[in-house]
C-alpha cells in the first residue's frame, strides 16, 4: 500500500457491445487532488469508460480501485455513498423541484438514516451548505425556481453544483460544457478550479473543447478506438505526434 | 391423468389460445410500432362484435356483417383512435396514452352499456355444429376451425410483415424510428397500417369468439387482460410471442380448470405472468434490454 | 407554500366539518364515503404522484383493510385494534409486492399489480370459510369512541372526518421531511437519484407500502361505515378507477385527493339514475384530460403561471436581444 495512494485505479477495463469492443483494456491513475481530462473522438469509449467506472453498466473484465479498495461492480448508488459523485452528459437536473431543492437532495441521503430522514428538518440541515455553492456558482437570482424553468447553461451550473454538495472525493464530469456559451465555458472553468484548490476534490473530465481541457487539467488522457493512445500533461500532449496525427489535426 | 382427456384439454386450449394469441398479436404490433399500450384492447374486440349483432339484427348476411364490422374496426378503431387519441398524447410519453386508453375502455364498455344494451346477445355460429373423432379424442368442428382460421391470420400476418415490402418497412418502423425516417420510409403511414392491422385482428377475434361468449358490452374486459399477459409471457420485443403467449395461456387455463379448480381458472395467466416477469422479465422469446443513460 | 397549504387544510377542513350538519342521513353517507376514498387516494397519490409508480391494485389493500376488520370484529376482537392490524397488514403486503416493483418497471408494473388485484379479489370470492365468498360479511357493528356510540351516521362522520385530518398531517409532515423530496427525486430521475445517493429501491417499498397503508385504513373504516362487505368494491375496476382519481385530481398535488375523490365519489352519486352515462363521459372527460391537462385538474394554476411566464420571458429575450455575454 503506497503512501500517495491514488484516488482512482483503473485496471484492464474493457466493454464490448456484441462485436463491437468500445473499450479495450484500458488501465490508468488518477492521483489525489489532480483535474484529469479524458478526450477523444466520439465512438472512442470515452461515456463508455465512465459508465462502467461509475456502475451504470457492467464491464466484461477489469478492476477499478477507489483509495485502493475494490469497486469493481458497485452500483452508482454504492459508489455515491463511497464518495464518488458524478454530472451526465444530458442534462439531468429535477426539472420539478427548485434550484436550492434539487442541491439538497443532492447531499441529504449522506446524512443520517433512511428512518431519521423522516423527523430530520426539511432541509437536512443542508440550506447554508446549498446556499454557499449557490452563491458560488452565481445562480441566486434562480435558486427558488424551478429547476426545468432555468436556462440550459443554468441548468448545467446547477447539475455540476449537485455533484459537490456530497463533497465527493473523486467526482467525474461527462462533457460539463457541452452546449454552452464561451463565458459560461470561462466561468465553469474557474469554478472548477478554485473548488479543486478549496477542497482537494479529484477530478476526471471529458470534453471536446479542447482550451477548455487544456487549460484546466494537470494531465490529459487521450482515448482512440477503446484504447488509451497517450497520458500527459497538457504540453506533452499537445506536442505528442500520434496524437496531433489521430485527433488534433497538425 | 387420462390421455384422451389430456388430448381433448389441450386441442380446446389451443382454441382458446389461438383467440388470445389474436388479441395478444395486435397489441404487441401496436407496442412495437408506436409505444402505445391499448388498454382498450379487449373493446376493440367488444366493439365489432357489436357492430355485427346490430348488422344482423337489421338482416345482414354474417360475412357481409363482419366486412362491415372490419371497415368500422379499420376507420374508427385504427385510423380515429390513432388520428384522435395517440397522435395528440405521443409527445407526453408513455403514460397519458395508457390513461386515455383506459378512458376509452370506459366510454365505449360503458357507451355500448347505454347506449345499445346491458345484456348479451346471441350470435350465428360460425363453424357447423359437427365433431370430428381422432383416435378416440373428440374434437368440435368449432376448436379446430377457431384454430384453423386464427392460425392462418396469424401466419398471414407474419408473412406479410416478413415478405411483403410494407411489411418489412413496418418492421423496421418498430425496430427503430428515427433509421425508419432516414430511409424515407413513411412513418407514420407505417404506424397507421399497424393500428389498422391491429383493429382487424381485433375484429377476426369477436368473430371467433362471439358464438360461444355470446356479445355483451364487458366481454372484452377479461379477454383484454389475458392477451396482456399472453403479450408479456410471450415477450414484447417479438410478435411470434404474441403467439407463444397466447397458445400456452388457453392451454394452461384449460388444464388449471380440469386438473385444479374451475373457480381459479382466470388466474393461471396472473399467475404465468408474475412468474415470467419476476424470472424473465423479457418474456419466454423476447431479448433482454439493455439499460443506457 | 406550506403556509398555503395549511390554510388550505383549515378551509377544507371546516368545509367539511359544518356542511354535513345541514345533510340528511344519505348526504352524510355519501360525505362519509367521500372522506374514505380521499384517505385511500391520499395512499395512492402517494405511490404514485410522489413516487411515480404504476399501481393498479389499490383496491386490493382497500379490500383487505376492509376484510380484517371485519373478520376480526366477528371474532370479537375490537375496531380500534382491528383498523391498526388491517393497516399494519396491509402495510407489510405493500413492501411485499413493492419487491416486484423494483425488478420490473412502468407498464410492467402496472400488469402486475392489476394481476394482484385479480388475485385477491379472487380469494375474496372464492375461499367462504375466511370471507363468506360472494356473501361477504355482514352485520359489522359500529365501533363506540370513548363510549360513546357512532351508530348514527354523523357522529360516525366526525370520528372519520378526524382521522382523515390526522392522516393529511402526518402525509403533509412526511413530505415536507427529506422523504419528500427523495420521492420527488426518484419520481423525475431515479438514475441521476441513485447516482446522487438516494436509495431508490427503499423508497420505492416505502411509497408503495405507505399508500397501501393509508388504503387499508380506508377499507377499514368502510366496513364499519356500511355494515355489510362482499368482493364487489374491491376489483380491478375500482383499481383503475381510483387511479384515475388521482389522475383527474393532479398526481403529485398534495389536495389532488380531495378533487379526485369527489369526482369519482360524489359526482356519480349525484348522476346515479345515469350511471352507465356517467361513466362513459367520464371516460371522454380522462381522454380529454390528458389531452389537454395530462397533469390533472390541480395542474391549471400551474399552467396559467407557466403561460404568462413564458410571456414575460420572450418579451425579455426580445428586449435584451442585443446584450452580449450575458450569463443569464
Amino acid at each position: 500500500m503506497s503512501v500517495n495512494q491514488a484516488t482512482l485505479a483503473v485496471h484492464n477495463l474493457a466493454k464490448s457491445y456484441g462485436a463491437i469492443q468500445a473499450v479495450k483494456g484500458v488501465s490508468f491513475e488518477v492521483q489525489p487532488g489532480e483535474i484529469f481530462g479524458v478526450i477523444g473522438p466520439n465512438g472512442s469509449g470515452k461515456t463508455t469508460l465512465f459508465n462502467a467506472m461509475l456502475g451504470q453498466i457492467q464491464p466484461d473484465r477489469g478492476q477499478i480501485e477507489l483509495r485502493g479498495q475494490d469497486v469493481s461492480g458497485l452500483s452508482a448508488l454504492a459508489l455515491n455513498h463511497r464518495g464518488v459523485g458524478r454530472t451526465f452528459q444530458t442534462l439531468q437536473v429535477f426539472g420539478k423541484m427548485t434550484v436550492r431543492e434539487n442541491l439538497i437532495v443532492a447531499a441529504q441521503e449522506h446524512k443520517g438514516t433512511l428512518f431519521s430522514r423522516i423527523f430530520a428538518p426539511s432541509d437536512s440541515g443542508l440550506g447554508d451548505k446549498a446556499d454557499a455553492l449557490i452563491q458560488k456558482f452565481h445562480i441566486a437570482h434562480v435558486a427558488d425556481k424551478p429547476a426545468g424553468e432555468l436556462s440550459y447553461g443554468q441548468q448545467k451550473l446547477v447539475d455540476i453544483a449537485m455533484a459537490f454538495m456530497s463533497d465527493p472525493a473523486l467526482i467525474l464530469l461527462d462533457e460539463p460544457c457541452a452546449g454552452v456559451n464561451p463565458k459560461l465555458v470561462r466561468d465553469i472553468g474557474d469554478l472548477l478550479r478554485d473548488l479543486n484548490k478549496e477542497r482537494g476534490s479529484t477530478f476526471v473530465v471529458i470534453e471536446h473543447n479542447m482550451d477548455f481541457i487544456m487549460s484546466l487539467c494537470h494531465r490529459v488522457m487521450v482515448m482512440v478506438e477503446g484504447e488509451i493512445l497517450a497520458i500527459g500533461t497538457p504540453d506533452e500532449i499537445r506536442n505528442n505526434k500520434q496524437v496531433l496525427d489521430a485527433y488534433l489535426g497538425s | 391423468m387420462n390421455m384422451t382427456d389430456f388430448l381433448q384439454l389441450l386441442f380446446s386450449g389451443l382454441a382458446t389460445g389461438a383467440i388470445y394469441a389474436l388479441v395478444a398479436l395486435g397489441f404487441t404490433l401496436l407496442w412495437q410500432a408506436s409505444g402505445t399500450i391499448n388498454f382498450a384492447q379487449g373493446e376493440f374486440v367488444m366493439v365489432p362484435a357489436i357492430v355485427m349483432v346490430i348488422a344482423l339484427h337489421m338482416g345482414v348476411q354474417i360475412i357481409p356483417a363482419f366486412i362491415m364490422a372490419c371497415v368500422f374496426s379499420t376507420v374508427v378503431l385504427g385510423w380515429a383512435f390513432k388520428r384522435g387519441l395517440v397522435d395528440p398524447l405521443f409527445k407526453h410519453g408513455m403514460m397519458p396514452i395508457v390513461v386515455a386508453t383506459i378512458g376509452l375502455s370506459f366510454v365505449l364498455r360503458n357507451g355500448v352499456r347505454a347506449g345499445y344494451s346491458a345484456e348479451p346477445q346471441p350470435f350465428p355460429q360460425i363453424f357447423p355444429d359437427d365433431i370430428y373423432n381422432i383416435g378416440g379424442v373428440i374434437l368440435s368442428a368449432t376448436d379446430v376451425g377457431t384454430v384453423v382460421v386464427a392460425g392462418l391470420l396469424i401466419w398471414a400476418a407474419q408473412a406479410f410483415l416478413s415478405k411483403t415490402v410494407t411489411g418489412r418497412a413496418m418492421q423496421a418502423v418498430a425496430q427503430n424510428t428515427e433509421s425508419a425516417t432516414v430511409l424515407g420510409i413513411n412513418v407514420p403511414r407505417m404506424i397507421l397500417y399497424t393500428f389498422a392491422i391491429n383493429a382487424l385482428l381485433a375484429a377476426a377475434a369477436a368473430l371467433l369468439v362471439t358464438p360461444t361468449f355470446l356479445a355483451k358490452f364487458d366481454m372484452g374486459e377479461l379477454l383484454g387482460t389475458k392477451a396482456f399477459f399472453a403479450a408479456i409471457i410471450g415477450g414484447f420485443t417479438n410478435s411470434r410471442g404474441a403467439l407463444v403467449g397466447g397458445l400456452l395461456v388457453g392451454v394452461l387455463e384449460n388444464m388449471a380448470a380440469a386438473y385444479i379448480s374451475p373457480a381459479y381458472k382466470d388466474a393461471v395467466a396472473l399467475v404465468v405472468f408474475m412468474f415470467v416477469i419476476m424470472f424473465r422479465p423479457q418474456g419466454l422469446l423476447g431479448r433482454k434490454e439493455e439499460r443506457k443513460v | 407554500m406550506k403556509r398555503f397549504h395549511v390554510s388550505l387544510l383549515v378551509i377544507t377542513a371546516i368545509f367539511m366539518a359544518v356542511t354535513p350538519t345541514f345533510l340528511k342521513n344519505y348526504g352524510i353517507h355519501l360525505f362519509t364515503t367521500w372522506l374514505i376514498y380521499m384517505i385511500a387516494i391520499m395512499g395512492l397519490n402517494l405511490t404514485v404522484g410522489y413516487a411515480g409508480q404504476k399501481s393498479l391494485g389499490h383496491a386490493a389493500f382497500f379490500g383487505i383493510g376492509a376484510y380484517t376488520v371485519a373478520i376480526l370484529m366477528k371474532a370479537g376482537i375490537s375496531f380500534w385494534i382491528g383498523l391498526p392490524i388491517g393497516a399494519l397488514l396491509c402495510f407489510v403486503i405493500g413492501l411485499g409486492l413493492g419487491f416486484p416493483a423494483l425488478r420490473v418497471q412502468t407498464i410492467y408494473l402496472a400488469f402486475a399489480t392489476l394481476g394482484f388485484n385479480a388475485a385477491v379479489w379472487l380469494v375474496m370470492r372464492n375461499e367462504e370459510w375466511l370471507t363468506g365468498g360472494t356473501y361477504g360479511i355482514n352485520n359489522i357493528m359500529r365501533p363506540e369512541f370513548f363510549g360513546m356510540s357512532l351508530d348514527r351516521n354523523l357522529p360516525y362522520y366526525y370520528m372519520v372526518l378526524v382521522i382523515t385530518v390526522v392522516l393529511a398531517l402526518l402525509l403533509g409532515g412526511l413530505l415536507r421531511s427529506p422523504w419528500g423530496k427523495a420521492f420527488k427525486a426518484l419520481r423525475d430521475n431515479p438514475i441521476r437519484a441513485e447516482s446522487l445517493g438516494v436509495d431508490t429501491r427503499s423508497y420505492t417499498l416505502l411509497a408503495f407500502a405507505i399508500g397501501s397503508g393509508f388504503a387499508g385504513i380506508a377499507g377499514g373504516l368502510f366496513a364499519a361505515q356500511v355494515g355489510f362487505i362482499d368482493p364487489a368494491p374491491f376489483a380491478v375496476h375500482y383499481s383503475i378507477m381510483m387511479y384515475l382519481m388521482v389522475v383527474v385530481g393532479g398526481p403529485g398535488y398534495f389536495f389532488g385527493p380531495v378533487i379526485g375523490a369527489a369526482v369519482g365519489v360524489i359526482l356519480p352519486e349525484w348522476l346515479r339514475f345515469a350511471q352507465a352515462w356517467y361513466l362513459t363521459v367520464f371516460g371522454f372527460a380522462v381522454v380529454a384530460l390528458m389531452i389537454w391537462l395530462p397533469d390533472g385538474l390541480l395542474s391549471i394554476p400551474d399552467r396559467i403561471r407557466a403561460r404568462r411566464q413564458s410571456k414575460a420571458a420572450s418579451a425579455a429575450r426580445a428586449a435584451s436581444a442585443k446584450r452580449i455575454g450575458e450569463a443569464s
